[in-house]
């Protein structure tokens, strides 16, 4: 009876966990099992023959590592769920490990809580406003949750509006609910998006990229023409300009930022500020 | 834009097999995957091993039906269209072994009462079809972002009358086979998904065919691997 081949150190996901901090930033597949650095002492180059032995063999340094996106802890060791790039971020202070994440591309939003998205108001019952979302269903928005609304004061919001607001139940058990206030009840920038504008779709890797703090795609669109701009973290965008069609040439920009290098975005830049 | 977006999104590689004239023994066809070709699915893959061609898209984690969705997981579905005519009794039975292969490596519990598409489209058919629709899936559902916790890949064996196996058989090489058996395994251990078989084998030829399929798997995920880094190599 033939037996299954034996496979050598090249077999892809299986047969040995890597170490998460020497794979940081590379491609990570699904199935992968990274070790945290606490493990690899333990874990050693040597395998199960060269374990050394030590005397309080149960107390480890316990460093709280935060695992972020794309990972799932399994057992001691972090299992990789999505493919991308793993990424680590060491924090500032404190004896937490930092925080390991996968930064994948995707196009489908998951409700996170905290977010700021961006909704369009697809029904009215009773006390709520259902707002799409993008996910799997819709939100809902309280009438109260804006700024300065009471009962008799109702915030003025057509099925059909745009709204800007973050999500404060958002799980996998639960439906998420979004508010247009912060903790402190003020607006703080969200709310019903005007009626012009323009409403678009890209991926979320690159709502991601844009809102990153040293990025310059959004300085250099802000030179080109004045705008206003909304970005939700649920991959719309909302753009305005001052005609129409600088608003549609922002957006087609937008759009194919995602895949152009630096250089030809900058030649294209160069291309429309000149006319 | 919508060229280049389409060369950028595109990544061909080949498969690390042998040289062309495939003698009796292991070896596949040549592979090719393009990811993200769609821009209304979440996710697209379109995969060819030879000359069968198999395109896939997946939706999800979407909205459901309150008739279909399950309290604690995601519901999977599948749609296999064949390339003429209507869908048909074995293409059911083929959209039943994908989804339940499918269901084994999805960490669906992650969104429960949604659901989640998986769209197959036969492009061209030119013999170990429910391989290539297995790796299509695959391909389809890590570009889409859904959660899993493997990858996974078809592999098709044929037996002839005189016992020679031969991986990834073209059509005459099925019609002519005493028996065809297509395995589905994961990128962990290659442990066995799932299998379906049809003819006339004895219990020490399936073990072999298990074990060729094993080592072949190891090409396809290197493939997927090469093919995978090249396309975040690019962003």
């Amino acid at each position: 009876m033939a037996e299954a081949v034996p496979f050598g150190a090249e077999s892809l996901a299986g047969g040995r966990a890597r170490a998460a901090r020497r794979v940081l930033d590379q491609v990570v597949l699904p199935g992968e099992e990274l070790l945290l650095p606490e493990q690899e002492d333990v874990e050693g180059p040597g395998g199960a023959g060269e374990r050394p032995l030590r005397l309080n063999a149960g107390a480890r340094s316990r460093l709280r590592v935060v695992c972020g996106p794309g990972l799932r802890r399994c057992g001691d060791r972090l299992l990789v769920t999505k493919c991308g790039r793993l990424r680590h971020k060491d924090p500032g202070s404190g004896s937490s490990g930092g925080v390991y994440w996968v930064d994948s591309q995707q196009k489908r939003y998951v409700p996170v809580k905290g977010d700021h998205v961006i909704g369009i108001v697809t029904a009215k019952s009773g006390d709520i406003f259902k707002v799409d979302v993008g996910g799997s269903e819709p939100a809902s928005l309280s009438y109260l949750a804006f700024e300065g609304a009471t009962k008799r004061n109702r915030p003025n919001v057509q099925v059909g509006d745009l709204i800007y607001g973050q999500f404060v139940v958002a799980n996998k058990d639960m439906e998420p609910e979004m508010v247009c206030i912060d903790s402190c009840g003020r607006a703080n920038g969200m709310g019903v998006i005007g009626h012009d504008g323009l409403l678009f779709k890209v991926t979320l890797g690159l709502i991601r990229k844009l809102l990153a703090p040293d990025c310059e795609i959004i300085q250099e669109v802000g030179k080109l023409y004045p705008l206003e701009i909304v970005f939700g973290m649920n991959g719309r965008i909302w753009v305005k300009a001052k005609t129409i069609q600088q608003t549609l040439i922002l957006a087609n920009i937008l759009e194919a930022c995602e895949h152009m290098t630096a250089d030809q975005r900058k030649q294209i830049f160069a291309r429309l500020a000149e006319s | 834009m919508e060229g280049s977006m389409r060369a950028d999104a595109k990544v061909c590689s080949e498969a690390g097999t042998e040289s062309s004239p495939r003698g009796p023994g292991c070896s596949l066809r040549h592979f090719a995957c393009e990811q993200n070709l769609l821009s209304r699915p979440d996710g697209s893959a379109s995969f060819l091993q030879g000359d069968t061609s198999v395109l896939a898209g997946v939706y999800g984690p979407a909205e459901v039906k309150v008739s279909k969705e399950i309290f604690n997981k995601a519901t999977l579905e599948v749609i296999l269209r064949p390339k003429i005519g209507l869908p048909g009794v074995a293409e059911k039975s083929r959209e039943r072994l994908i989804r339940n292969t499918c269901e084994a490596v999805v960490l669906g519990a992650l969104h429960p009462r949604t659901s989640i598409t998986v769209v197959l489209q036969v492009v061209s058919d030119a013999g170990s079809l429910l391989a290539c629709c297995l790796n299509a899936a695959c391909m389809a559902l890590v570009d889409a972002g859904v959660p899993m916790r493997a990858l996974f890949c078809g592999v098709t064996c044929a037996l002839d009358s005189d016992g020679t196996l031969v991986l990834d058989p073209t059509v005459k090489q099925e019609k002519e086979a005493r028996a065809v058996l297509t395995f589905a395994l994961d990128s962990v251990e290659r442990k066995l998904l799932m299998s379906t078989t049809k003819g006339l084998y004895s219990d020490a030829e399936l073990q072999q065919c298990l074990a060729a399929a094993q080592a072949a798997s190891q090409h396809v995920f290197r493939f997927y691997r090469e093919s995978l880094q090249r396309r975040y190599s690019k962003s």
